[in-house]
């Protein structure tokens, strides 16, 4: 009799199931866990946002704290062979592991965040936040009294390290005395270690501390120390609001929303896509009136509107690296190709990128 | 270089090296008894969010780091009951606790991240931390039941014939280890990084492990292997935001390095290792043989 029973609620729901059309299964690759409230957070935030617009012609899925290793291969593999159709990794070092299981699925699409190589079924997609890194170092330009910025970088990939420079090419503008301290801690998600490191830094006279890491600790560390900070990929004021300046918002969904839409239709094609502020993929927080003079985020956002009609380029020549070679001329901005490629800080910055 | 600067760097020093040295020392003295607990970054993580979740919903320290310690007697009770009574393999149950802390914490405290708390003083567990260790140190070498602990780490078999209840002993000794490693990993979700993130003990609990074979199990030798490896993490920061250059990766290694160096050092004595590697760890006791 169960048999029986079985079997009829299994034909119905085939009959049922194929009435609708198939929904088409998005999968995500997380390099952190979703709370983190920094980067893993804002892709949640964006798969949400996708899964918002499209209702239920896509279904979402997501493997979090996938280590940037072979262990990648293994997760992304998982998700081509349980018939996903789209596939976002979300990480810079998941390029190669991308690559290698997207040779083996040619009808499944991949999306890589942050990358540089494309091929036919892997499109590569990333934010232009050294336009929000100019923001803030001007901001912090005009608002430290030592002088000195504390910066935390994850790991030595072009997006950190141009990051780096947008900040300081726009600090040393406003404020030729800036000093960077950096400290590569190698990690983007130990909450220990980039709160020692923000300490240290303190502790070494910084009075900003700006990071290129997942969580809030160094925001934390900087609230509890009575120095000023810039949140990292969302808005972390809730955390330290004494100290958050801004924050630099990455903003996916509708990008997502997009290339999902396009799998759906059918008409999805591989390609490159680098947005900023103008399409709306970086986004700055709200400014603290609290720390910050009106004056000063009137400037802020003026130096928006600017980037957004492209008036603004941080990389506007004359740029010099640290050997004194002019690497953009005067009155020229710097091609996309020396931006994604960017492992080199320019002058006025000691120390040296690690190679 | 100031004085001003110095001392910052030693409570930088202090405040990451803490947890390491609780964790240690708890391990140390499973690992004395003869039982070998691969668990302490699970029962580190269920220690972390469990004080965590206590500090949000009751608003009390106390009763925080209470409960937190609650969380880690019962996790390595459960990991004492299976290896002791059980007798499964310690190793692959070791293995088995942490994968399952590092999933029972991200369900616990799904719903609690990015929760604001506002984060307790470090400097009385720092003082804790010595203390504990220095307690052990005494219990092992000046105490009657430090020795028997000893002995059944030794060879169960002859404190069993001596009239000791090996299993009892062992179960007490898995028990303070697994309390030690709540206890860090409370302490680094309320005072060293005051949040919970998942998995936010980042593989101190390994970190953990590798001191106690680096201590070659003498208590004293735990606070100088977890201060090796947090002042050279400390200090590699301190030489790259002054600007030194050195090569990018070395920066990386380097706290690994030192220990690794140190530890060929202490090891070259192949007989004082002997002398005081418990002789049973990881043999399961069988009564009545």
């Amino acid at each position: 009799m169960i048999r029986i029973i079985t079997f009829f609620t299994t034909f119905l729901f085939f009959i049922f199931g194929s009435a609708h059309a198939d929904p088409k299964k998005v999968g995500f690759i997380y390099i952190g866990p979703p709370g983190d409230h920094g980067w893993t957070y804002m892709h949640d935030v964006g798969r949400k946002y996708m899964e918002s617009q499209l209702g239920d012609s896509i279904s979402t899925t997501y493997i979090e704290n996938v280590p940037e290793n072979a262990d990648a291969v293994r997760a992304i593999r998982k998700l081509a062979d349980s018939g996903h159709d789209l596939i976002f990794t979300t990480s810079f070092n998941y390029m190669d592991q991308t690559h290698e299981v997207a040779k083996d699925f040619p009808d499944i699409k991949f999306e890589h965040a942050t990358g540089y190589i494309q091929a036919d079924n892997v499109a590569t997609y990333s934010a232009r936040f050294y336009e929000g890194r100019m923001i803030e170092g001007h901001i912090a330009g005009h608002m430290t009294k030592t002088n000195t910025i504390g910066y935390i970088a994850s790991y030595p990939i072009p997006e950190v390290v141009r990051g780096i420079n947008a900040f300081y090419l726009a600090a040393s503008k406003v404020n030729p005395d800036i000093k960077m301290k950096i400290i590569w801690v190698f990690t983007w998600y130990d909450p220990g270690k980039e709160a020692d490191a923000a300490n240290t830094l303190i502790n070494q006279g910084a009075d900003i501390i700006v990071q290129h890491t997942d969580t809030y600790a160094p925001c934390q560390a900087a609230q509890k120390a009575g120095v000023l900070a810039f949140g990292q990929a969302s808005n972390q004021e809730e955390f330290c609001p004494d100290s958050h300046l801004t924050a630099i918002e990455d903003i996916w969904g509708p990008y997502y929303a997009a290339r999902a839409k396009a799998v759906v239709d059918g008409t999805w094609s591989s390609g490159d896509t680098w947005d900023g502020m103008d399409k709306g993929m970086v986004v700055m927080s709200p400014y603290n009136t609290k720390l910050m003079p009106a004056s000063l985020i009137q400037e802020a956002v003026n130096m928006e509107v600017a980037i957004k009609d492209g008036t603004l380029h941080p990389f506007t020549g004359p740029i010099y690296n640290q050997a004194g070679e002019m690497v953009v001329p005067e009155g020229e901005v710097a091609p996309d190709g020396m931006l994604l490629g960017m492992n080199f800080y320019v002058q006025g910055i000691d120390g040296e990128v690690p190679q | 270089m100031n004085l001003d600067f110095i001392i910052g760097i030693l409570e930088i020093i202090l405040i990451a090296t803490t947890p390491l040295v609780f964790a240690a020392i708890g391990e140390l003295v499973t690992e004395k008894s003869g039982v070998l607990n691969l668990g302490v970054e699970g029962m580190m993580l269920v220690g972390a969010v469990s004080a965590f979740v206590t500090l949000v919903i009751s608003g009390s320290y106390f009763l925080a780091f209470l409960i937190s310690i609650f969380s880690g007697i019962l996790m390595s009770g459960m990991f004492a009951i299976l290896v002791l009574y059980l007798m499964t393999n310690q190793i692959a149950t070791g293995l088995a606790l942490t994968i399952f802390g590092i999933g029972l914490s991200s369900m616990i405290g799904k719903k609690y991240i990015g929760t604001p708390i506002d984060g307790l003083s470090p400097w009385f567990f720092v003082l804790i931390s010595f203390v504990i260790v220095f307690i052990v140190s005494y219990f092992f070498y000046k105490t009657k039941s430090g020795l028997i602990l000893r002995a059944v780490g030794e060879s169960h078999n002859a404190a069993h014939a001596l009239g000791y209840n090996v299993i009892k002993v062992r179960f007490i000794a898995i028990i303070f280890g697994g309390s030690m490693c709540a206890l860090a990993g409370s302490y680094i979700s309320i005072c060293y990084a005051p949040m919970w993130q998942e998995g936010m003990t980042a593989e101190r609990g390994w970190i953990a492990l590798a001191i106690v074979v680096f201590s070659t199990w003498k208590p004293e030798r735990i606070l100088i292997g977890a201060y090796i490896f947090g002042g050279v993490t400390i200090l590699q920061m301190n030489l790259q935001a002054l600007g030194i250059r050195i090569p990018g990766q070395f920066f990386n290694m380097a706290p690994y390095v030192a220990t690794i160096i140190v530890l060929i050092f202490i090891s070259s004595n192949k007989l004082r290792i002997k002398l005081s590697a418990p002789a049973s760890l990881t043999i399961p006791f069988f009564k009545g043989k």
